[in-house]
């Protein structure tokens, strides 16, 4: 059986917002805000046999659409080991060397059967608020191990053929600091899973199950073919693109990302091998991640292919084993956001030197992940745990946007409102960062500026950031943006951290305050090219100085050349 | 002079101004179409009403639904707007919620309506809990205020962080800048919008003030000059929440028009249906570019809390939900690069418009397969702007686009542009339906614009809807709206306190002011009403929770219990997501509070073809191909149809604004009120 052409635009239409449905589902009702507003989950459906995408959500973590993949093989392998799976299972783990990320993110895996046999998996991934560890918030700067990022859960189940494990929850709760924020998400995911399930079984009646599977196997042959006009379309030939870690959290040592991209045909060749090996801290990521966050890149680059396995059906990777991108338990991953934007980065740069004329420089390049802990007076205890924004890169069609999300994430900023609502701290800076955008014939988005009071009598503050020694680079001639910088204020004192991006453990008294400020986005173009008019209506909004105008573009108040 | 009786609705869209007129003594009813004045709406507004009231000294009430306020803000045509705000966070509008316009590719931009240099900040601090950190400096206020008049501003917003917690100190700097700027086009942010969320509160505030400037002088434009013309009547402004306000209050709070003409279309359907005997509907609003739709369930409009009109545009007050998808009559169908069949989001518009308008577009749209299927008559245009449309033309550009390259002939391939066309307008019914815990098999579409009633039959069948209610006049709807639709003002306030920690009755009493407030300005309007609803909602979370749930709830006169207000949370939690969270505290986020001024009903019966109207023959026969066979429809002129006529799909019925398409297998049946039901079978409705 083969879908018609209607029919299979259809079924691809519908399948998605099967997809869709359960994303909202789990944003309108998670509890912990990295879930319901910065959307740090994701859903979809996997194939029976090898776990492959078959259709993903629009709405959840970019990064995911990837990585799921693997998650789902990874129940596949370890119930086959156990006898199979059964109707009513529910899986869950957090394992990160086997199609994880990092530890906060629970992953959910639930056959569907039809005619007592598994038709697909649905799958549901989500960041939890707080899984144990050293750190509240789970991102450990200076962990050595995983163990010191978290309880790592590998597949077992929630629901052993329909019975809930009690069991299994009271061990995930008495693991973390937040057991009731935990409580919540879970459910939520359970919540997106049953709904999932109920939609597609309603598909599948109305469809037929044969119809609905030569469906999957049509939609991932075109994704590929999709992927290889695309490819077609770009000139044969190999590019390399080098880009920097400031450190791994616990050696202050550059770790290099190095891409070497070729093009032949309709096939693409991305080369990692010249990149750092396994590091002692938590910027490694397995290899499952690293292809996961090429997917993203290219998706970007690429635009509107499909989120299915058969997109990479035409790129090959070359990952050395147990190197920085491929490596091994119990090597710690829980920065793996860092390392993920570094590889897009490096992607972003590779391309612009096949395509110059549909460049994109690279965004501010941090998550920036920032905890401020502590307890009130009541001796209760509170976690404020946030992502924060930075520019976007400038591309040839014109400047970057200001204070945007990160390139793997669709993530909204929690309003500060409601962070002030929410725990002892008061905002006394929310801006945008001038000249924080890298120069260029098209200039990058500005980065921002946040500075955050503690109106408790003390707190301990952690910041797991990067791009505090290699800032954003441009492109096609652009400059690099201004360096990410974060500093405290202690008994009147501004003090600097050891390893520029990363903090463990400072300690806040009450009016202490922290300030973040990010990097911009790169820049496009040879500064020289732009034009008086932008440089001129840049200094009137504010968005460079005068002085930045004359370092980065000679340009001078009279309007002509210093 | 007899006493003023004409009541008339007045809904200028981009391409046409559309009137209805009422004549509540006699009780006979009139329609209008005339072209909108995008320059001026109100010349085109005084030309259609004056095409059929000869003087406007019968005029007792006009209500208007317009779209001023959302082109101004889509054309960026709002006026020059300063904002006065807290140290430190001047770029809180600009900075938006870090989002991003498109998901993939990361080439977006966004140029904030009110630009960096004019976003000034004094020295004031408010903490989350209403402590004020920090008193506001006057003098600051009063300077920034000049300095933003120096600068050619005509609007302010004034907007203070945690204003929604305590507005002291904003009160304070919203008088001081009345105090010197000279008119009244000053907004309070928390006048506006009581609700913690910086952004989204700037957002409306700024919105509301940039429109202050335009849509007042439109409203006195248009005031003066139905006053020149004699009339000495009321003029209500129909809001995006589905509710009519005074001029003044529009004056006040342009951003609550930001949907006014979408928002009358639903009203209209609701009191259609409502007087057809059905209380659950799903309305389908087909345009050129779009395909609109929104939920009646029950008899009430489905309600969202916020929109955006475009990306990083955010409007946040009480407004009717709709949906919409790129999917309208002028969507191009395309082939993407692997091969698939794709429709839309791109569309011809009615300029160049579908292939057959022979104005120079050689894409195939929707409208093209219809025509290409027999669906629409090529001598008779919707519109009136062509002689005739070219059916050669769209059959070549169906089969070169779509047919060659999937190997169909030219009626498959027009088939199949419909197929897919239908099947995204069935995705968004399931949207609004299905997703939110409604089954369709309850519900009866209700299109209408020119196109709508092409598709309800696929519709059907796709998303399993008991049926269709074509209104008789699909083409007017929203005109109609505007007569039918009641005043209405909402109230919102943040409360965010745990409900074991809330004196729930001083929250009662703090609701029932507010219900009040909104009363006294209802009385204020001085328009007639059979009766006042108060509706009372509270936002409710479990604690650790970010997105609430609405709570409706009941408040006494006397006391409202703690256990009341956990038990409205059980039933509204449990019907949102099915499982209750045992032993978590819940939250009250916000309290709601809206007011409807009943105005009095309209009787659908004048729209009743006349009693001794003759049953009426097929005017001709065409030639239509659907589901891969040709048919021979019968085709009728609608409005020549008494009651009860009973119609055997295929067919076609032709009215000067629609076509209703009756697909084979489906019937359709004239109502007392000259609605067309159709199902497969409509004695079942």
């Amino acid at each position: 059986m083969k879908p018609d052409a209607v029919t299979l635009s259809v079924l691809n239409g519908r399948l998605e917002q099967i997809a869709d449905e359960m994303d909202a589902t789990l944003f309108r009702s998670a509890f912990n805000p990295i879930i319901a507003e910065a959307h740090d989950a994701s859903h979809g459906l996997y194939d029976a046999t090898t776990g492959e995408t078959l259709v993903q959500g629009k709405s959840g973590l970019p990064i995911f659409v990837g990585v799921m993949a693997f998650a789902v093989k990874a129940v596949i392998d370890k119930a086959a080991s156990q006898g199979g799976v059964s109707p009513g299972d529910v899986w869950i783990f957090n394992d990160p060397y086997d199609g994880g990320t990092h530890l906060s993110d629970f992953r959910l895996v639930k056959p569907v059967f039809r005619d007592e046999k598994v038709f697909c998996y649905l799958a549901s991934v989500g960041h939890w608020h707080d899984v144990g560890g050293n750190v509240p918030g789970n991102y450990n700067p200076a962990a050595t191990e995983c163990f010191q990022e978290g309880m790592l859960i590998p597949p077992v189940k929630l629901f052993d053929k329909g019975e809930y494990r009690q069991d299994i929850v009271d061990i995930l709760s008495a693991n973390s600091r937040l057991p009731l924020s935990l409580y919540g998400d879970l459910n939520a995911q359970i919540n997106a899973l049953e709904l999932g399930e109920q939609r597609l079984c309603a598909l599948l009646n109305d469809y037929g199950d044969e119809m609905v599977a030569a469906t999957f196997i049509e939609l991932k042959a075109r994704a590929a073919k999709m992927m290889r006009a695309n490819i077609s379309q770009l000139p044969n030939g190999s590019v390399s693109a080098e880009d920097y870690l400031d450190n791994d959290g616990i050696v202050d040592e550059p770790l290099t990302i190095a891409l070497d991209l070729t093009v032949d045909g309709d096939r693409l060749t991305l080369d990692f091998s010249r990149s750092s090996k396994a590091c002692a801290g938590p910027v490694n990521i397995s290899r499952s991640t690293t292809v996961a966050a090429c997917y993203v890149a290219l998706k970007h680059v690429f635009g509107e292919v499909p989120a299915n396995a058969g997109v990479l059906e035409p790129v090959d990777f070359i990952i050395e084993d147990a190197s920085l991108l491929s490596v091994v338990a119990p090597k710690p991953v829980g920065g793996y956001t860092e390392t993920i934007l570094r590889l897009i980065d490096v992607v972003f740069q590779a391309m612009a030197q096949i395509s110059p004329a549909d460049a994109m420089a690279p965004a501010y390049g941090t998550i920036n992940a920032l905890s401020l802990s502590g307890h009130r007076q009541s001796g209760q205890r509170w976690v404020m745990f946030s992502f924060f924004g930075g520019g976007h890169g400038a591309h040839a069609s014109g400047d970057g946007l200001n204070h945007g999300n990160a390139p793997i994430s669709t993530a909204t900023i929690p309003p500060l409102e409601i962070l002030e609502a929410a725990y002892p701290v008061c905002f006394t800076q929310w801006a945008l960062r001038p000249d924080s955008g890298g120069a260029g014939q098209f200039r990058g988005g500005l980065g921002a500026v946040y500075e955050i009071k503690l109106l408790e009598e003390q707190a301990r503050g952690f910041l797991f950031g990067e791009r505090g020694k290699f800032a954003p680079p441009g492109v096609v001639g652009g400059q690099p943006a201004a360096c990410n910088q974060f500093s405290w204020r202690h008994n009147d004192e501004q003090m600097q951290p050891l390893l520029i991006s990363k903090v463990v453990g400072i300690e806040l008294v009450k009016n202490g305050s922290v300030l973040l400020e990010t990097p911009g986005g790169g820049g496009y173009g040879d500064p020289a090219s732009r034009d008086n008019a932008s440089i001129a209506e840049d200094i009137r909004l504010e968005y460079i100085t005068t002085e930045h105008a004359a370092s980065a573009y000679g340009y001078t108040a009279s309007g002509g050349l210093s | 002079m007899s006493k003023p009786s004409l009541v008339v609705g007045v809904d200028v869209g981009g391409t046409f101004t559309d009137v209805f007129v009422i004549d509540e003594k006699s009780g006979t009813v009139t329609t209008a179409k005339v072209p909108s004045t995008p320059g001026d709406q109100s010349i085109g507004f005084v030309q259609g009403v004056s095409n059929r009231v000869d003087d406007f000294a019968d005029l007792k009430t006009v209500i208007h639904g317009t779209t001023v306020g959302t082109n101004a803000l889509l054309e960026r045509k709002g006026a020059r707007t300063g904002i006065i705000t807290t140290r430190g966070f001047r770029d809180v509008l600009e900075m938006r919620r870090r989002d991003r316009p498109t998901t993939w590719g990361l080439k977006g931009s966004f140029v904030p309506v009110v630009e960096r240099p004019l976003r000034l900040e004094v020295d004031e601090r408010v903490l989350a809990d209403g402590t004020v950190a920090l008193a506001v400096n006057v003098d600051q206020v009063q300077q920034c205020a000049s300095a933003l008049l120096e600068q050619g501003c005509e609007a302010v917003c004034v907007f203070f962080i945690n204003g929604y917690a305590n507005d002291h100190n904003e009160k304070i700097a919203v008088e001081a800048v009345r105090s010197v700027w000279p008119d009244s086009h000053v907004t309070a942010a928390t006048e506006i919008l009581p609700e913690i969320r910086e952004f989204e509160r700037l957002s409306t505030a700024t919105l509301n003030a940039t429109l202050q400037p335009v849509v007042s002088s439109y409203l006195d434009r248009l005031e003066s000059s139905l006053q020149q013309r004699g009339f000495n009547g009321d003029v209500l402004i129909v809001q995006s929440n589905g509710g009519v306000m005074s001029l003044d209050s529009a004056r006040r709070l342009p951003v609550r028009t930001a949907l006014s003409g979408p928002a009358a279309g639903v009203i209209a359907a609701k009191a259609i249906a409502g007087a057809a005997g059905f209380g659950n509907i799903i309305t389908c609003d087909m345009g050129g570019t779009s395909f609109d739709v929104s939920l009646i369930a029950g008899g009430e409009a489905a309600l969202c809390a916020q929109t955006s009109i475009d990306f990083g545009m955010v409007v946040r007050t009480p407004m009717i939900e709709i949906t919409t998808i790129g999917a309208g009559g002028g969507s191009i169908a395309w082939i993407d690069n692997s091969g698939m069949l794709q429709v839309g989001p791109a569309s011809a518009g009615s300029d160049p418009g579908p292939v057959c308008y022979g104005l120079g577009n050689d894409q195939p749209t929707v409208t093209d397969a219809n025509l290409v299927l027999g669906r629409i008559n090529p001598q008779r245009p919707i519109g009136g702007k062509l002689a005739t449309l070219d059916v050669m033309a769209a059959r070549v550009a169906i089969d070169a686009v779509i047919g060659v390259p999937l190997g169909l002939d030219t009626e498959s391939a027009a088939e199949a542009v419909l197929t897919l066309a239908n099947a995204r307008m069935a995705g968004a019914i399931r949207l609004v339906s299905i997703e939110q815990g409604h089954d369709p098999a309850d519900f009866l579409a209700m299109p209408f614009g020119g196109g709508g009633a092409l598709h309800t039959g696929a519709l059907i069948r796709e998303t399993g809807l008991k049926g269709a209610l074509v209104p008789r006049f699909p083409g007017v709807t929203s005109a109609l709206g505007c007569v039918v639709a009641d005043m209405r003002h909402d109230r919102v306030q943040t409360v965010n306190r745990m409900l074991a920690d809330t004196d729930t009755h001083a929250l009662g009493q703090r609701m029932l002011a507010a219900a009040h407030e909104c009363e006294a300005l209802l009385k204020a309007s001085d328009v007639e009403f059979s009766a006042l609803v108060t509706r009372f909602e509270l936002d409710m979370l479990y604690l650790g929770q970010t997105h609430s749930v609405a709570v409706p709830i009941e408040v006494p006169q006397t006391q409202l219990a703690i256990t009341d207000v956990q038990a409205a949370f059980d039933t509204a939690y449990a019907a949102a997501y099915g499982r209750l969270l045992d032993n978590i505290p819940c939250r009250i986020m916000n309290f709601r509070v809206a007011v409807t001024g009943v105005r009095p009903t309209l009787d659908m019966a004048v729209f009743a073809p006349p009693a001794e109207q003759q049953a009426s023959d097929a005017s001709e026969i065409r030639r239509i191909y659907a589901g891969g066979e040709h048919y021979d429809a019968n085709v009728y002129q609608r409005l020549d149809l008494p009651v009860d006529t009973l119609i055997e799909g295929p067919a076609l019925l032709e009215q000067a604004d629609a076509t209703i398409y009756v697909d084979p297998g489906l019937q359709a049946r004239v109502d007392a009120h000259g609605n067309l039901l159709i199902a497969s079978d409509v004695e079942s409705l």
